[in-house]
């Protein structure tokens, strides 16, 4: 019965062959990976300082310091919503666990589980009241901004009397806390510091929760379109509450480092920082509508930006540059995604 | 008369198919054939329903949104609910999905009286849902919005991931079932037609042991060839025993596939008839109004084109069904 001999899967006509290259161009980070790449190459000649296995050390560390954050941010993003208060809702989780430990003189790793808390409210709050009123992202977090910005500076001068707060290092759990939080690893001569391990643990774990686990799929669902997932049974509200939940993990994550790294924190700081967060997700190729991106992407992204600060300072070049630098990278990268993806789709 | 009527209508159906009886044998202890075997009138006297509407009415705040509508669904049939924009299509479905609950009448599936609170509940009851645009996510792989909400996993606890490989492989294989010409499950499901995009959400519920499957104007979207392959595709489903409700503004997609015809107007309904007693004409005139449609005949007459459509699809739907369109 040659009937039942199903021909070869004859190749549709609608589908060219699509080369290996072609699918990896489809990839998400692709177009923040060859800016990567391009910019590390260009410091390298510029710069030949870059190079060094120290200063290099030194880039992904400030890259870290962006990149924990960027995480969260990017899968926020790819759930289709936006924190405007993570800048300032880092320094709020440091001024928690700073003045708690110290106003009632208990062991620092009481603040510090009382910060993860608070954290974490904050990144509900943000979802709850999201889900609640429908309102979008950009006005709920902008005003969850402003109240933490205030909070922040006048609870800090209520309790501490001082913009910023009392040094704690001299407490209970400071030494245990700062081994934690704020370490430097000595790894062949070169200075590691604490967070770049915690970083790449956090953009390996997310990397495998968004691409291999059903919340990933959720994640993608309900920032492609809400409305499907939640017709298909997709716990909408839940999974965007818990993203918000998420940014605000890494926001403790980062508080902590920068409360231990030394031991006191500035009330007035963090302002600004939600912006690179986003453009770091933006420039790793998340898309501003949501349901597109990678965790990794995200990382990328943060890299870029660690580059360009320190290379900048390695170059020897005056620093007003950075921001200009800033821009347009931004613009470039998410020129070049948007080639690469139109490309990659076309093919 | 009736009941000679229904057996050879039966077999018409099942013949060629092959998913006749053996099919419904796998389905619970309730079978089409025993469900009809007494049947009399189809509209008012059958033994239990797979679903059926009593009486149903919703109103939001002081406006009513439906009143008094009464239907019934059966496996391995299609019940037809037309209506213009604005006659209470929409909200009697999201009744039936979950989206909302009824405030008057009785709703029964499989005779026990129930009320839906989420899509999730109404799920777990059978009822699969296709909305015309809310079907699918575009930016994600076809294999990930066929499994949505309803991921296959491996391991356990925080170990628990999904079965990629399984998950793809079910994909490919239920689509093909449904006969349709795939090009590539890691694809976007925005990169389909209107048409696929349909087919792959009705595969899904099909897949996800529906019992009933809700399709919220499927064709409306969709040009006269497409809307061809989904009316083939509802029948498929049809004869794989589930019960189907078709919602359409478009009689002439209806009449050829629909079992039983609901017409609403204005939140009301104005009719509800068995295939048997009524025609495609009748339908027609009943859903616009008499000298309304007269008039609008003539109007598309004029500007041409109308008929040679309704044609087509009729074609096409014959040479899938066997049957001769009237």
């Amino acid at each position: 019965m040659t009937t039942l001999i199903k021909p070869p899967p004859a190749l549709d006509e609608r589908v060219g062959r699509r080369s290996m290259v072609a699918n990896l161009l489809g990839r998400p980070e692709i177009g923040a990976l060859v800016g990567a790449i391009v910019l590390f190459i260009f410091f390298s000649i510029v710069a030949p300082v870059f190079l060094q296995a120290n200063s290099f050390a030194t880039v992904l560390y400030g890259s870290s310091t962006i990149g924990i954050m960027a995480v969260g941010v990017a899968l926020l993003m790819i759930g289709g919503e936006f924190d405007l208060s993570a800048g300032v809702a880092v320094i709020s989780s440091a001024l928690t666990a700073s003045l708690f430990s110290w106003y009632f003189s208990t062991n620092v790793w009481i603040g510090v589980g009382l910060a993860l808390v608070v954290s974490l409210t904050i990144g509900f709050v943000n979802g709850w009241i999201l889900m609640k009123t429908k309102l979008p992202s950009f006005i709920v977090t902008l005003a969850t901004f402003l109240m933490l910005t205030g909070l922040n500076l006048a609870l800090t001068r209520l309790i501490g009397g001082s913009v910023a707060t009392p040094s704690i290092a001299t407490m209970d759990g400071f030494a245990s806390a700062q081994a934690v939080f704020s370490n430097d690893f000595i790894i062949a001569g070169v200075d590691i510091k604490s967070p770049v391990f915690i970083w790449i643990i956090l953009v390996a774990i997310t990397s495998w929760l968004l691409l291999r686990t059903r919340v990933g799929n959720w994640i993608f669902a309900v920032g492609g379109d809400a409305n499907a997932a939640r017709a298909v049974g997709v716990p909408v509200r839940w999974t965007k509450i818990g993203l918000f939940m998420g940014v605000g993990f890494c926001g403790w994550v980062l508080g902590m480092h920068n409360l231990f790294a030394f031991d006191a924190v500035q009330s007035g700081e963090g302002i600004g920082n939600e912006f690179l967060y986003i453009i770091a997700a933006v420039i790793g190729g998340c898309l501003l509508t949501g349901g597109y991106g990678s965790a990794i992407g995200g990382a990328i992204g943060a890299f870029i930006f660690g580059m360009a600060n320190k290379g900048i300072v390695y170059a020897q070049w005056n620093p007003d540059w950075f921001k200009f630098f800033l821009g347009l990278m931004l613009l470039l990268a998410t020129i070049v995604n948007l080639i690469v993806k139109r490309r990659a789709d076309s093919k | 008369m009736a009941s000679n009527d229904m057996t050879s209508n039966e077999t018409a159906k099942h013949g060629p198919g092959g998913a006749g009886t053996g099919a419904h044998g796998a389905g619970p202890d309730i079978d089409q054939e025993t469900l009809l075997q007494h049947e009399k009138d189809t509209l008012t006297h059958t033994p239990v329903h797979l679903m059926e509407l009593e009486a149903v009415g919703k109103h939001y705040g002081n406006i009513i949104a439906l009143t008094e509508v009464t239907m019934a669904v059966d496996m391995g049939r299609v019940t037809c609910v037309l209506g213009d924009n604005g006659a209470g299509k929409s909200t009697l479905i999201k009744i039936i999905a979950g989206l909302h609950q009824h405030d008057e009448g009785t709703f029964k599936i499989m005779g026990e009286e129930r009320r839906l609170g989420s899509p999730r509940e109404a799920l777990d009851a059978g009822i699969a849902a296709v909305y015309q645009d809310l079907a699918v996510v575009g930016l994600m792989p076809i294999w990930r919005n066929f499994f949505l909400g309803s991921e296959i996993t491996i391991g356990r606890g925080p170990f628990r991931r999904l079965d990629v490989k399984r998950m793809k492989e079910v994909t490919k294989s239920e689509l093909a079932q449904m006969g349709i010409d795939l090009r590539d499950v890691e694809q976007p499901v925005g990169q389909l037609s209107g048409g696929e995009r349909q087919c792959v959400a009705i595969a899904r519920a099909v897949h996800f042991g529906a019992k009933a499957l809700i399709l919220d104007e499927p064709t409306a979207a969709l040009g006269v060839k497409q809307s061809g392959v989904v009316l083939r595709y509802i029948l498929q489903a049809r004869d794989r025993g589930l019960g189907v409700i078709f919602i359409t503004h478009n009689p002439h997609h209806a009449y050829p596939v629909g079992d039983r015809f609901l017409l609403l107007k204005r939140g009301k309904s104005i009719g509800y008839y068995d295939k048997k007693d009524i025609t495609l004409e009748e339908l027609t005139a009943q859903m616009a109004g008499g000298a309304e449609l007269a008039e609008l005949a003539h109007e598309l007459e004029a500007m041409g084109g109308h008929g040679e459509l309704v044609d087509q699809v009729q074609a096409e739907v014959a040479e899938t069904t066997g049957q001769t369109p009237r």
